[in-house]
């Protein structure tokens, strides 16, 4: 389905929630309302054909309000649809910086809102494993807010995430017999590998 | 400027999602082993860490842990001109620099709104298919390596090692080429670069035959490769993976043919697709690739067309050195470009391209002005890797290193 058409089915199906839709060098982009961005994920793939997610961006309006922006990036596989695009996106406020994960529609939005997360620090409710994925765990600061600066920030954790060692019961990489799931969480964040040179391949 | 300081609650949140997922399964005989693979590992080209939980030889559990490449592109690129960003889109797919200097440029032309010229057209194309043809062959390289097959791996180095001389000849580097500026190229075809171009072409062709013969029916690589890491059409599309990845599932996604870019509506090739969505087809799907590609190269060698390589709008592109030093108005269009940066209209545009990984994707928001407000790179190994948690469970340890050696990822360009 084409994208304006698209827009106009998902202004029909959700009355009031979508905003106009907009065009510029040929692509189409509709603002909706929060609360609505799974259902209208859901209607956009099984209903009209948008079936693969692109890309998932932020953007931090600072000194606006609402202040963050999710951006969503569609198009569709397969059949007619293959050249088509659409782009949603939902304003997010910054006193409740959350928004619906759609990972219950798209299992590759896993990795894409863990970045939103980690780089933005907007929350998406219900995603299945939100930690940070580029930075490590614990950091502090989320880097790519525009009041986070260029040069970076000193923050309290040393650069090296983790200090301590190891658990390393009998043997290297050997856990206890009766090894708790959970130790897999702590191995995580203790094993303290040395950070590697960039350019070996 | 206010100050945020967010205090998150990972740790403790993580704890309790670990919890959750506690006794998923229980049907484990022996004792569990959890592995750390990587950071620095032969396999993971570059640093990937993975964490395994093993029972046995059997992987139960993949975690896998990126980051350690993060040099935070899309936040430098917030403070630069168009221009300046170049160079850092080298280091993105580092294997093939000159398609990512040529889908950056394409995006911020797409917000400018310009069209190349023809021949400008034409040369884009050319860096684009030797970047695949090189990059391919480090992927398959570093695949039969990965999975036993050394000689694999020195013969396409052989070939790399050509690519690298034609790509030294055209920009003067090797591997950080920063070759295209928006709204152009920094130079034109150097003298004799057609020619040693069509050469290699030529000969290459013999040489993927060669890697034919060499690989593909080898039994070894073959009991290796086949049957492992099968994704589903159905995952391949829902996870969001392009490229050889994607179509290796049996799904026909290809940028240069569904939303075509350049020149390639001109020439004639096809997109080859797997069709059981395993590491061989995978392997299949480049190795054909490559021929694809020596078949665009061919087209595109024999007919470059004349006329200028940038756009000719002096406020856009930086005029001709000579004229800067003797005309008044390029000298002023030099100096707001070189200091401004060129001056964006308002407005935000996604553009993806075919790259060797995939659809390498920027998309720029502008506030108008020389500088983006907002750039994201959707980096194609990023995705292509977000699979790896699902798809690794129910294998056998050894195969891990194929199955990552057949997604062919760079961790440059996934970890941004």
């Amino acid at each position: 389905m084409p994208s304006q058409d698209a827009i106009s089915s998902l202004q029909k199906k959700f009355p009031g929630k979508v905003g106009k839709g907009k065009e510029f060098r040929g692509e189409w982009s509709v603002d909706v309302d929060r609360d609505i961005i799974r259902a209208v994920a859901k209607y956009l793939k099984t209903e009209l054909g948008f079936n693969f997610l692109v890309d998932i961006s932020s953007i931090d309006y600072f000194g606006e309000e609402p202040r963050y922006e999710v951006v969503y990036e569609f198009c569709g596989l397969g059949g007619t649809n293959n050249q088509q695009h659409l782009r949603i996106k939902a304003k997010v406020s910054e006193d409740t910086p959350a928004i619906d994960s759609l990972v219950p529609v798209f299992q590759g939005a896993d990795w894409h809102e863990r970045e939103v997360y980690d780089m933005m620090g907007i929350r998406f409710t219900d995603h299945p494993d939100l930690r940070r994925i580029l930075m490590w765990e614990g950091y502090p600061y989320y880097p790519l807010r525009k009041d986070f600066p260029l040069e970076g920030k000193p923050s309290d954790m040393p650069g090296e995430a983790f200090t301590h060692r190891a658990p390393l019961e009998g043997g290297p990489f050997v856990a206890a017999p009766e090894v708790k799931h959970s130790e897999i969480g702590e191995a995580l964040t203790t094993i303290n590998e040395p950070r590697a040179k960039p350019a070996e391949h | 400027m206010p100050e945020t300081i967010i205090e998150t609650p990972d740790n403790v949140m993580r704890a309790a999602q670990e919890a959750e997922l506690a006794h998923a399964d229980k049907g484990h005989l022996g004792d569990r082993l959890i592995l750390n693979m990587g950071p620095s590992h032969p396999s993971t080209h570059g640093v990937l860490r993975i964490l395994l939980e093993l029972d046995g030889e059997i992987v139960i559990r993949a975690v896998p842990d990126i980051g350690y490449l993060h040099r935070g592109d899309e936040k430098i690129a917030e403070n630069m001109t168009y221009n300046q960003f170049v160079p850092y889109t080298d280091r993105l797919d580092y294997l093939a620099p000159l398609a990512n200097n040529v889908a950056y440029a394409l995006a911020v032309e797409k917000l400018m709104g310009w069209t190349l010229p023809p021949r400008g057209q034409v040369i884009r194309v050319i860096c684009c298919e030797l970047a695949r043809i090189s990059a391919h062959l480090l992927g398959m390289g570093a695949l039969a390596m990965d999975t036993g097959a050394m000689t694999f791996f020195l013969y396409a180095f052989t070939e790399r090692e050509k690519i690298y001389n034609l790509i030294e000849l055209l920009t003067g580097a090797r591997f950080t080429t920063s070759y295209t500026r928006v709204g152009g190229q920094t130079r034109d075809l150097p003298p004799g670069f057609v020619e040693q171009a069509k050469a290699f072409v030529e000969q290459f062709k013999g040489k993927i035959d060669e890697f034919d013969q060499l690989l593909t029916r080898n039994k070894i690589f073959v009991d290796r490769n086949k049957g492992l890491g099968i994704i589903s059409k159905e995952d391949a599309i829902d996870f969001g993976l392009t490229g050889p990845n994607l179509r290796g599932s049996g799904v026909y996604y290809d940028v240069r043919k569904d939303r075509p870019y350049l020149t390639y509506p001109e020439y004639n090739f096809s997109v080859p697709v797997g069709a059981v969505g395993d590491c061989y087809d995978r392997y299949l799907c480049r190795l054909e690739e490559l021929r694809q590609s020596t078949h665009i190269l061919e087209q595109a060698l024999a007919n470059i067309p004349g006329g200028p390589i940038n756009i000719g709008d002096g406020k856009g592109f930086l005029p001709h050195k000579n004229t800067v030093l003797t005309k008044m108005e390029e000298l002023i269009h030099q100096f707001i470009l070189v200091t401004e940066g060129i001056q964006a209209p308002e407005g935000e545009v996604y553009f993806g391209a075919e790259n060797p990984k995939g659809e390498l994707g920027f998309y720029i928001m502008s506030k108008g002005g020389g500088v983006p407000y907002r750039l994201k790179i959707r980096a194609p190994s990023f995705v292509n890797l977000s699979i790896l948690s699902k798809l690794l469970p129910g294998h056998m340890m050894s195969d891990v290193v194929a199955i990552l050696g057949s997604l062919d990822f760079v961790m440059g360009e996934c970890d941004r």
